[in-house]
C-alpha cells in the first residue's frame, strides 16, 4: 500500500491535541517540557474537563505555557503557583486546579508555598518538572543539581559539603498529612511517557474525590543545560538522575508505599 | 493474516530535529533529512515507509508533536 494512500483523515490514530495552540513552543530540541505540556493537556481533554479546569504558568522556561495551552490560565510570581492555586480553588471549588513549575520555582524560592500547600492538603495538582539545573536563566545550579554535575555556578561540580545534597522534595512532601498521590515519572521514551500520563490522569481524578493534594514529579532532560544532545541527555539522564531521583509511585491514596 | 502498515506525517516546519523519535522507532523507520526547514533543523522523515507499524511510540515522545499518525489493516 502507498504512504498516500495510509495518510488519510480516517486512518488517523495519533495527532496533536486541539488544547494545544498552533504557537511554535519555545523550548530547545528534545526539551521535556513539550511533551508534558502535551500530555497534560491530552489528558484535560480526553477528561471533558476543559470548561472547569484553571493552569497556573510559573516563572523559568515554561513561564509562557499559557501562550501553549489552550485552556484557562494564570500566571504567578516566582515560586508562588501553589498559592495562587490554592486560592483559585478554594474560590472555586469545583474547578481542576492545576500548577505547572520546574525545580528552581518549585524547589528552590517556593520551597514554603509548596510545603505549606502540601500540608494543608489542597485540591489542586502540582506538575513539577525536574530537569536539575536552571534552564531558562543559562544552567546554573539548582537545588536538585547532582553531587559532582557541572553547572554555570558550581563550575568544579556540586560539592555536597558546601552546597547541601541535592533535594529530593517529592519524598519530603510524600510525608506530609495532606498529599494523596505522590508520584515520580519521565517522559523519554515511549513506555515512561505513557506511564506519566496515566499518573497525570489519575492525579485529575483525584480532584474529583477531593482528598487532597496530588504531586506529579516528571524528570526531564535540559539538553542545552547540560550541554549534550537529545539523546546523549536521556541517556545520561537514565545513568546519573533515576539512581538518585528513582522512578515510580511513591504515595498511592494516601499511603507511602 | 491481517497485517498492519502505518504512516508517519511530519510536520516539516515543527519539527526541531531532536531525533528523540528514533531510538524509540522498533523498526528503524524514521531518520533525519538532509534538508532543513526554515528554521535550520534536519527534520524528521520516512526513510523505510514499508516497515511502519503505526505504533504512534515516535508521535508520543515528541515534544513539537511534530508527527501525526495513520494506521491501516492490510490483508496479504
Amino acid at each position: 500500500m502507498e504512504v498516500l494512500d495510509i495518510i488519510k483523515p480516517e486512518n488517523q490514530v495519533f495527532c496533536k491535541t486541539k488544547l494545544m495552540t498552533d504557537c511554535a513552543l519555545s523550548y530547545c530540541p528534545g526539551c521535556g517540557h513539550g511533551t508534558a505540556h502535551n500530555l497534560t493537556m491530552e489528558v484535560i481533554d480526553e477528561m471533558g474537563i476543559v470548561e472547569d479546569t484553571i493552569g497556573v504558568a510559573p516563572v523559568g522556561c515554561s513561564v509562557l505555557a499559557y501562550d501553549f495551552m489552550n485552556i484557562d490560565m494564570t500566571q504567578a510570581a516566582h515560586g508562588r503557583a501553589p498559592a495562587l492555586a490554592t486560592a483559585i480553588s478554594r474560590l472555586w471549588p469545583d474547578k481542576y486546579v492545576f500548577t505547572y513549575q520546574g525545580d528552581g520555582d518549585l524547589a528552590a524560592i517556593g520551597t514554603a508555598e509548596t510545603i505549606h500547600a502540601c500540608n494543608r492538603g489542597e485540591n489542586i495538582v502540582i506538575i513539577f518538572i525536574n530537569n536539575g539545573i536552571y534552564g531558562m536563566t543559562g544552567g546554573q545550579m539548582a537545588p536538585t543539581t547532582l553531587e559532582g554535575m557541572k553547572s554555570s555556578t558550581s563550575p568544579y561540580g556540586r560539592d555536597i559539603k558546601t552546597m547541601g545534597a541535592p533535594l529530593k522534595i517529592t519524598e519530603l512532601v510524600a510525608q506530609l498529612p495532606g498529599t494523596y498521590y505522590v508520584t515520580r515519572q519521565s517522559v523519554h521514551t515511549h513506555k515512561n511517557v505513557r506511564k506519566a500520563k496515566k499518573a497525570i490522569r489519575m492525579a485529575f481524578e483525584n480532584i474529583k474525590l477531593k482528598k487532597g493534594l496530588s504531586f506529579v514529579e516528571i524528570v526531564s532532560n535540559c539538553n542545552s543545560g547540560w550541554k549534550m544532545t537529545p539523546n546523549d541527555a536521556n541517556n545520561w539522564m537514565e545513568e546519573n538522575m533515576f539512581p538518585y531521583f528513582p522512578l515510580g509511585d511513591i504515595k498511592v491514596d494516601g499511603k507511602l508505599k | 493474516m491481517a497485517k498492519v502498515q502505518g504512516a508517519i506525517k511530519v510536520n516539516n516546519e515543527v519539527c526541531k530535529g531532536c531525533q528523540v523519535c528514533m531510538p524509540v522507532c522498533l523498526e528503524n523507520v524514521i531518520e533525519m533529512s538532509k534538508a532543513v526547514n526554515r528554521k535550520g533543523y534536519h527534520f524528521a522523515y520516512m526513510a523505510k515507509p514499508e516497515a511502519c507499524t503505526g505504533c504512534t511510540n515516535c508521535a508520543i515522545v515528541c515534544p513539537d508533536r511534530a508527527i501525526s499518525v495513520y494506521r491501516v489493516k492490510v490483508s496479504d
